[in-house]
């Protein structure tokens, strides 16, 4: 079947399917590897991407679902050769990744998390609950909370 | 995954007709039970109806004393809404403790419901608050429509519309999350409503019930020192590796106390 969709400001079209999972489809046809498959059981939220401005995971989706719908992947929050986004260069200054697998899947969480909040500056256990549904195996969350509250900050203008 | 015919339908009727003519189908709202579950083989439907496209079947209005949802809303609204917030606080408060944010912004109440797994939340907010299932065919009261493990009133091929919850005059849920799922392992629903009070707890049995000793108790006198000499049994409880039959019959006491507490 025929699916069509925009990602990251670009209009696409595919065949696929009806078993293929978006992020397959992401990956595969797209060839937009940032978005990752840590777990394909919907717990890890390494697939983390923006579906119509909202987190969602790519791997517990259907590409048919998109159809139509508006996507945003790690590839689309800062252009390919100009600066790093706000919350992207915060995960780097705060040591907010180790292996980086979950990373991509954490920023988007993280954008998303500012979005539901008015782009206010998030505090710590705010961050905490509303990071439940990404899995990170390596800094023990530390590094990522203080990216994301920096990060938050970095996007209003802020320190 | 296997391979199945997927089908994006716009109304209800197209709905039903898709249902009709497949082999075995099975009605998709966001997803988030039924891809994990097809991957896993768990359900191999030849057909999945994808409910996405029909309009109208999201919202959330407040009129007077009843909020309506719509059976494709999803968590994450539920949760967000001010007119939830403020009608029925507990009930958006419950929202916001399914699953995750990815989650919330897809699952649906009318998925939630009509799948009935013994550990969702759902299921104690409606039968808490003695809500009203809206179907393509006829109106079922909540304490009617979950009937058993993954079982509802629901006949083959009917669809949810909405569920309508009469305003309490005070609510609260309180659950016992498994740390890793967030599903409830305990999760106590007490309200006064209208007609009395309601004590429904999810998560411990095969599906939704109510303790009417605590009711009782409740009512001659609504604190939480009312229910500490009422234990529930733990014959036909779930037991599993999360948690015994026994350690969910205590939890049950604990979390009612916890959601009276919450009542104010």
């Amino acid at each position: 079947m025929k699916i069509s969709f925009t990602i990251n400001g670009k209009q696409e079209t595919g065949e696929v399917e009806p078993r293929t999972l978006l992020v397959e489809f992401i990956r595969y046809e797209l060839g937009l590897t940032g978005t990752h498959v840590g777990c394909d059981t919907s717990q890890c939220g390494a697939c983390t991407i923006h579906m119509n401005g909202r987190s969602v995971k790519a791997c517990t989706l259907l590409a048919a679902q998109a159809d139509g719908q508006d996507i945003t992947t790690i590839e689309g929050v800062a252009p390919a050769d100009g600066p790093l986004h706000p919350m992207q260069e915060a995960f780097r200054d705060n040591h907010g990744l180790q292996c980086g697998f979950c990373t991509p899947g954490m920023i988007m969480s993280a954008l998303a998390m500012v979005e539901r909040h008015n782009g206010e500056a998030l505090d710590e256990q705010t961050i905490r609950e509303e990071l439940e549904g990404n899995l990170c195996r390596c800094t023990g969350y530390q590094g990522i909370v203080k990216a994301i509250e920096a990060g938050s900050k970095a996007m209003q203008g802020g320190s | 995954m296997y391979n199945f015919k997927y089908k994006k339908v716009s109304s209800l009727d197209e709905a039903q007709q898709a249902f009709d003519a497949a082999d075995d189908g099975t009605f998709m709202a966001g997803g988030m039970t039924l891809i994990p579950t097809m991957k896993q083989r768990l359900a191999m439907p030849s057909d999945v109806i994808d409910l996405g496209g029909i309009d109208g079947l999201s919202g959330i209005s407040v009129d007077g004393g009843t909020v309506t949802v719509g059976a494709m809303t999803c968590h994450a609204d539920v949760a967000a809404s001010e007119g939830v917030q403020k009608a029925i606080p507990a009930l958006a408060h419950l929202a916001s403790l399914i699953g995750d944010p990815q989650v919330r912004n897809r699952g649906t109440i009318g998925g939630s419901i009509a799948n009935n797994d013994p550990a969702s939340d759902y299921p104690g907010a409606l039968v808490g608050l003695s809500a009203t299932v809206h179907t393509t065919k006829k109106k079922i009261a909540a304490d009617d429509f979950f009937t058993d493990l993954f079982e509802t009133a629901l006949e083959e091929g009917e669809l949810i519309t909405k569920v309508t919850f009469p305003a309490p005059k005070i609510a609260a849920y309180r659950k016992f999350p498994n740390p890793a799922s967030r599903y409830s392992v305990v999760g106590a629903f007490v309200a006064k409503t209208k007609d009395g009070i309601r004590v429904a707890i999810t998560g411990a049995g095969p599906t939704v019930f109510r303790v009417s000793e605590m009711e009782q108790a409740l009512t001659s006198s609504f604190n939480a020192d009312a229910i500490s000499n009422i234990s529930v049994s733990a014959d036909n409880l779930n037991g599993d590796l999360h948690a015994t039959a026994e350690y969910r019959a205590h939890l049950i006491g604990v979390m009612v106390k916890r959601a009276i507490s919450d009542c104010g």
